[in-house]
């Protein structure tokens, strides 16, 4: 498959024609005879975006999302690759079931799915899983994280923190003291106090991170602290870099748009743990990634079957689906505001996810020879933010009925189309695209 | 007045309409004949996921004081007590052609929900949500307060400069939160008094004073002091070390309501721990309202289903 991309402008700004000829960017000018021509002018290009906090659920929880389903949304949204948490049924906690997850991937066809081990047998929290197992499969794994619950033993994560080390590893750390958030529902403040929902507090998070950053010192380790929602949390992470600790953070989309006031309705789409909090730390969570405190954007997509939403606040399941939706919210937040340029958000949405999952190829965004991941997109579209733009089985969006700005246009991963005049591209054309690679 | 969700919701204006309204309430019941046409062909139905024999029965009462049909839905323990079946609850009710549904949940918010969901057509009335709010409850406070202030003269009248002291688990309190709002609008100076663990966080920012010591409250003599029910289960989570220094620190003993002044209320809204937070002697006392709280809770519930189904209030007086 050929592809001649027209007119797109790059993230430094330059306009060029792109031309992709088997899975790769080639020179543009050669061989351009043939070719798909799909014209972007007016366009921004972007590498294809990669989400290090995904959740897949299959196998297991197949009524919220598949491994094709949850592709699917990551396509539209841009995305060329995913890291699937382990919290299935069975738990990605060894080999088959990682290599399962993989598989699935391989065979849709529309983003590279690489899956993450629990850093724990059966997120139990008790004892390490199978790291070296998953590390060895043909999945690859390089990304551990217990997500959805917080590995808090201190011996465990120590040795987590060592052992993963080994293979190359890096231990993402879903931060929360499970004592200090025992039934808490959102953020705890004057809010949680008038609503008469118990309060998830910021301390939970901060004191968290606090002791791992020293933690991944102590041992000359990787840490990766999963979806920051506090400003406090932000300092912990500034004064650890400044110490020359290695470690790395992400922030969500919602975390930097939404505040806790949603909550006030006790409409459970804005239920999401961590949960919503003050508009002081959606200003903190903005200036860190601006200024490289925070690493990167993750979505945490989680879906969840409307059932499980349609409820009062405290029954509803925590959790929010955010790939469709991520890029443009990061423009509105993040671009619009004028906080971040272009190249800044290929680095928190592309190169920099990429380089924390040691994800091979998206060092050298559009440079001839690199794999062909990237997405179109166009930033001066505005939508209402509906039903209709979402692609997974979930529809536990908090954007609905949300004017939003931006559209992802077109994106091609491995060198083929999996979007395509902002639609996707079916899913029998897409395996089949993807089958002839591996070929 | 669409629904009655919280006392949050409510202006002085409205409040005092509920009060007074409730007053002729009150009248009907010491009649012979206690029962009044207004709601003939209405259905009120109980929906309860949590129990309250009180609660539920006072409802009871009062709808059919008004000659409405009362059904009670009792969701506790059957197959409807989880949250996800609160849509199919509601939609089952809506069939049956409920006009009213008196609802207590123990997830905060719960009421809010069915009233915004779209599942139901019906008035909804929150008869206390997890440890959000009680309005009725409130109101009933505020009603006893009045009438034992003024008397028969109580109609029209708010209650300016009249200050309450509320003691105990305000944290958890729905019945502490509708009373801060209520008390405020109407006028009353509330003071809240706990151990540190047991107000909410950021109660600093609520229309109240604060303080940890009882000694004081009672020194300052306030009008009414209105003792809640502690749950001894709560010393399980480090809310306190025992009952028995909850008792000493923050219950109302003999030696305590000796202090207080002559003509100070002791209210409680029951059911009561004699003993823990309340002496048997101040409960039992002449200045105890305990009893009238419980008799005016029916007016009080009259009062507001009777506004609510017979579109005496016009919508958006309540904001």
């Amino acid at each position: 498959m050929k592809l001649l991309i027209t007119g797109a402008t790059l993230p430094n700004g330059e306009v060029t024609d792109l031309l992709v000829e088997n899975g790769r960017f080639a020179e543009a000018s050669d061989s351009s005879k043939g070719a798909t021509v799909i014209d972007a002018s007016g366009l921004q290009a972007l590498p294809g975006l990669v989400d290090l906090h995904t959740h897949l659920r299959e196998p297991g929880f197949e009524q919220s999302e598949t491994v094709l389903t949850g592709s699917r949304a990551a396509a539209i949204g841009g995305f060329t690759a995913v890291h699937a948490m382990a919290n299935t049924s069975p738990v990605g906690d060894t080999a088959a079931v990682v290599e399962q997850v993989h598989s699935l991937g391989r065979h849709h066809g529309y983003v590279t799915v690489r899956p993450i081990g629990a850093v724990t047998a059966g997120l139990s929290g008790e004892r390490l899983s199978e790291i070296g197992a998953m590390a060895r499969s043909r999945a690859s794994v390089t990304v551990f994280s217990d997500d959805g619950k917080c590995v808090s033993d201190a011996l465990l994560m120590r040795r987590a923190l060592e052992y993963v080390k080994t293979f190359g590893g890096v231990i993402a750390q879903h931060a929360q003291d499970p004592r200090l958030t025992e039934d808490a529902q959102m953020n705890e403040g004057t809010l949680s106090g008038e609503l008469g929902l118990v309060g998830w507090p910021a301390v939970a998070e901060e004191s968290v991170i606090a002791r791992d950053v020293l933690l991944a010192q102590h041992v000359d380790a990787r840490l990766h602290i999963c979806h920051l929602s506090t400003a406090g949390s932000v300092e912990v992470i500034r004064w650890a870099k400044a110490r020359g600790i290695k470690v790395t953070a992400e922030v969500t989309p919602h975390h930097l748009l939404l505040t806790e006031e949603l909550a006030r309705g006790y409409d459970s789409r804005f239920k999401v743990n961590p949960p919503l909090r003050r508009d002081e730390d959606v200003q903190a969570l903005r200036s860190a990634l601006a200024d490289g405190t925070i690493d990167i954007v993750a979505t945490d997509h989680a879906p969840h079957p409307i059932e499980s939403k349609e409820a009062a606040w405290d029954d509803a399941s925590f959790g929010m689906v955010g790939l469709e939706s991520a890029l443009s919210v990061v423009q509105l937040a993040m671009v619009d505001t004028g906080m971040l340029g272009w190249p800044d958000v290929a680095r928190v949405l592309s190169s920099k996810p990429a380089e924390i999952g040691r994800l091979v190829g998206y060092d050298r965004a559009f440079a001839v020879g690199s794999r062909a991941q990237f997405t179109l997109f166009d930033p001066t579209a505005s939508r209402v933010f509906d039903v209709s733009s979402l692609r997974g089985k979930g529809v536990n969006s908090p954007y609905l009925g949300r004017q939003l700005p931006g559209r992802v246009i077109t994106t091609v991963h491995d060198g083929y189309p999996t979007v395509l005049d902002g639609e996707l591209v079916d899913a029998a054309t897409v395996a089949e695209s993807a089958g002839r690679l591996d070929d | 007045m669409r629904h009655l969700l919280s006392t949050r919701d409510l202006d002085r204006e409205t409040a005092i309409e509920i009060l007074d309204v409730a007053e002729d309430m009150a009248d009907v019941a010491i009649r012979e004949v206690k029962k009044l046409p207004t709601l003939r062909n209405k259905t009120v139905i109980n929906l309860f996921f949590e129990d309250s024999t009180r609660t539920r029965t006072s409802f009871e009462l009062a709808a059919k004081r008004l000659s409405a049909d009362l059904i009670n839905f009792s969701a506790k323990g059957s197959s409807v007590s989880k949250g996800e079946s609160l849509k199919d609850t509601a939609q089952t009710l809506a069939a049956m052609g409920a006009d009213a549904v008196v609802i207590r949940h123990s997830a905060s918010g719960a009421p809010r929900v069915l009233a915004d969901s779209g599942w139901i057509d019906a008035a909804i009335l929150n008869a206390g949500d997890g440890t959000h709010e009680h309005p009725t409850q409130a109101l009933l406070d505020a009603f006893t307060i009045r009438k034992r202030l003024h008397g028969s003269a109580s109609r029209g009248r708010d209650l300016d400069g009249v200050a309450v002291t509320i003691v105990g688990d305000i944290l958890h309190s729905r019945v502490a939160r509708s009373n801060v709002w209520l008390l405020n609008t109407l006028g009353a100076s509330v003071r809240l008094v706990a151990p540190a663990t047991l107000l909410p966080p950021g109660v600093e920012h609520w229309p109240v004073e604060l303080g940890f010591d009882l000694d004081d409250a009672v020194d300052a003599g306030p009008d009414a002091i209105m003792m809640l029910r502690i749950q001894a289960e709560r010393m399980h989570a480090a809310y306190f070390p025992s009952a028995g220094e909850y008792s000493r620190q923050w219950g109302l003993d003999d030696e305590r309501f000796n202090r207080l002044r002559a003509d100070t209320m002791v209210m409680h809204p029951g059911p009561m721990n004699r003993g823990l937070e309340i002496s048997s002697r101040a409960a039992d006392s002449g200045q105890s309202t305990v009893l009238e709280q419980v008799a005016n809770g029916v007016s009080i519930r009259m009062a507001v289903l009777y506004l609510l189904l017979s579109g005496a209030v016009e919508q958006g007086r309540a904001s």
